[in-house]
């Protein structure tokens, strides 16, 4: 059935309406042109999304749980009451121990670089940015507990990423993953600096570029935090967080592709570094 | 305005809050086949079949408006996605032989999927994000069209259930083809 041409007029009027204010959206906050409205979208909106993961946190772990579990063989009634029992309890303590072991590293990492200093705020991840156009996630510690703009992020494995926007209770972290994070970055063993960017679309290869022309990097050295502040990427992270390993060098186009060590699809615990000493 | 139409607004006001939590809190951290699943095209394209053009590009802007509030994107470039998205799904059931057939929300949600992310990501390229066209990232565009496909019929299904009454007769259950009339008995 086709519509009049009055309801096609009236639509299409809603339509030319809507991608007018969309487009007004997007020029008005390209760039930092909304900040202030975002803060607030983040105040009123971060405590609604960590009380929606605390609720929805069984569905998570369910369907972890289903992907581990879709190979496993039938057993009768009275074993399968008993197997879901135990599947409940262990589903607990998985997610207890993973967050021990996410624990233990933190502490790990603390001591050997001496964090214990800068300020160090636990923070739990409850919210992440689906796309892979913006690696972010969201954590519920914020201004109230002394986090600012730009501070680093860790976790057990290594830098996670930076501090984008803050509000009372919660902050946006941008992923080391993101197209616009950027660190100076060193090889660990050889001690040369580059600066260190992503490749959007592959959460796992970061590009360290801008190497010394003398200096030889090999698969499977170390990249770390330079500590130095460069013009393009002022730098608050200090030095020696380890950030991914080398997985190949390419000669040609000079740059040297990093997989991070951090497991940024599966981030719960992480840490601000309040106070950092670059 | 109807007494129809109110209620209409207010399921697709539930909708949009429910389906955006949903996909941050939950479906967003999840991984398969190496992407995540995107429900909010999906939610917009059933509105869009559902209840027709004019909701489904207002369902559309709301949720986009929403997630990039939510998620502290860009503003608007969701929305303008997701209204294209909504409008052109409505528009389908209208020019479609039987908007009824059961693959076609399989069929639109793949489509639909397909479209929001590459127009999405051609977004961001205007919007000058510096970034290589990778052949990871049209293999996660790959995926999550896959992934969204599959997810497509049980997402309609919710969406129908959670708007019923307040959407049009004819909307309201799947369409019945009468059995066809034997050649000898037709007149």
């Amino acid at each position: 059935m086709y519509p009049d041409r009055k309801t096609v007029r009236r639509r299409r009027a809603v339509l030319g309406l809507l991608v007018a204010a969309s487009l007004i959206l997007v020029t008005a906050s390209f760039g930092d042109g909304l900040r202030s409205i975002e803060r607030g979208a983040l105040e009123v909106l971060g405590p609604i999304q960590e009380g929606a993961s605390s609720v929805l946190k069984p569905v998570r772990d369910a369907a972890g749980w289903v992907g581990d579990t879709l190979d496993a063989k039938s057993e009768n009634d009275d074993l399968r009451e008993e197997r879901d029992r135990l599947r409940r309890e262990l589903i607990a303590a998985r997610g207890a121990a993973q967050q021990n072991r996410e624990l233990r590293a933190l502490v790990k990492m603390d001591q050997r670089l001496s964090l214990e200093d800068q300020g160090l705020v636990g923070a739990r991840v409850f919210g992440r940015s689906p796309t892979v156009w913006y690696s972010t996630v969201t954590v519920n510690k914020g201004s109230k507990d002394g986090v600012r703009e730009g501070d680093p992020v860790i976790n057990g494995a290594g830098l996670v990423g930076r501090v984008r926007i803050v509000s009372g209770g919660s902050a946006q972290v941008l992923l080391i993953t993101d197209g616009d994070f950027g660190v100076s970055a060193k090889i660990n063993e050889s001690g040369a600096s580059g600066v260190l960017e992503t490749a959007v679309g592959d959460p796992r290869d970061l590009r360290l570029k801008f190497l010394p022309r003398d200096d030889v990097a090999r698969k499977g050295q170390t990249v770390v935090t330079a500590g130095t502040t460069s013009q393009r990427y002022p730098s608050f992270f200090p030095e020696g967080i380890p950030i991914g390993r080398i997985t190949e060098v390419d000669q040609d186009e000079g740059t040297v592709h990093v997989r991070p060590f951090a497991n940024l699809r599966r981030l719960d615990l992480v840490q601000i570094l309040t106070e950092p000493a670059a | 305005m109807t007494t129809e139409s109110v209620q209409l607004a207010l399921r697709l006001a539930v909708l949009v809050l429910v389906a955006v939590l949903v996909q941050i809190a939950a479906v967003a951290q999840l991984s398969l086949l190496g992407a995540t699943p995107d429900l909010v095209p999906l939610v917009v394209i059933s509105v869009g079949l559902l209840a027709g053009p004019v909701p489904g590009a207002v369902t559309g802007f709301a949720m986009g408006l929403f997630v990039d509030f939510a998620l502290l994107q860009t503003l608007g470039v969701s929305s303008l996605v997701l209204v294209i998205v909504g409008h052109f799904a409505g528009r389908l059931r209208d020019t479609v032989r039987d908007p009824g057939a059961s693959l076609l929300p399989l069929a639109a949600g793949a489509a639909g999927t397909a479209v929001a992310l590459v127009v999405f990501s051609l977004m961001q390229f205007l919007l000058g994000v510096e970034a290589p066209v990778s052949i990871e990232l049209l293999r996660q565009i790959v995926a999550t069209v896959l992934i969204n496909t599959l997810l497509a019929l049980p997402v309609h299904a919710a969406v129908r259930g959670l708007l019923g009454p307040a959407l049009p007769e004819s909307q309201r259950r799947r369409r019945r083809r009468p059995a066809p009339l034997s050649p000898l008995i037709q007149p």
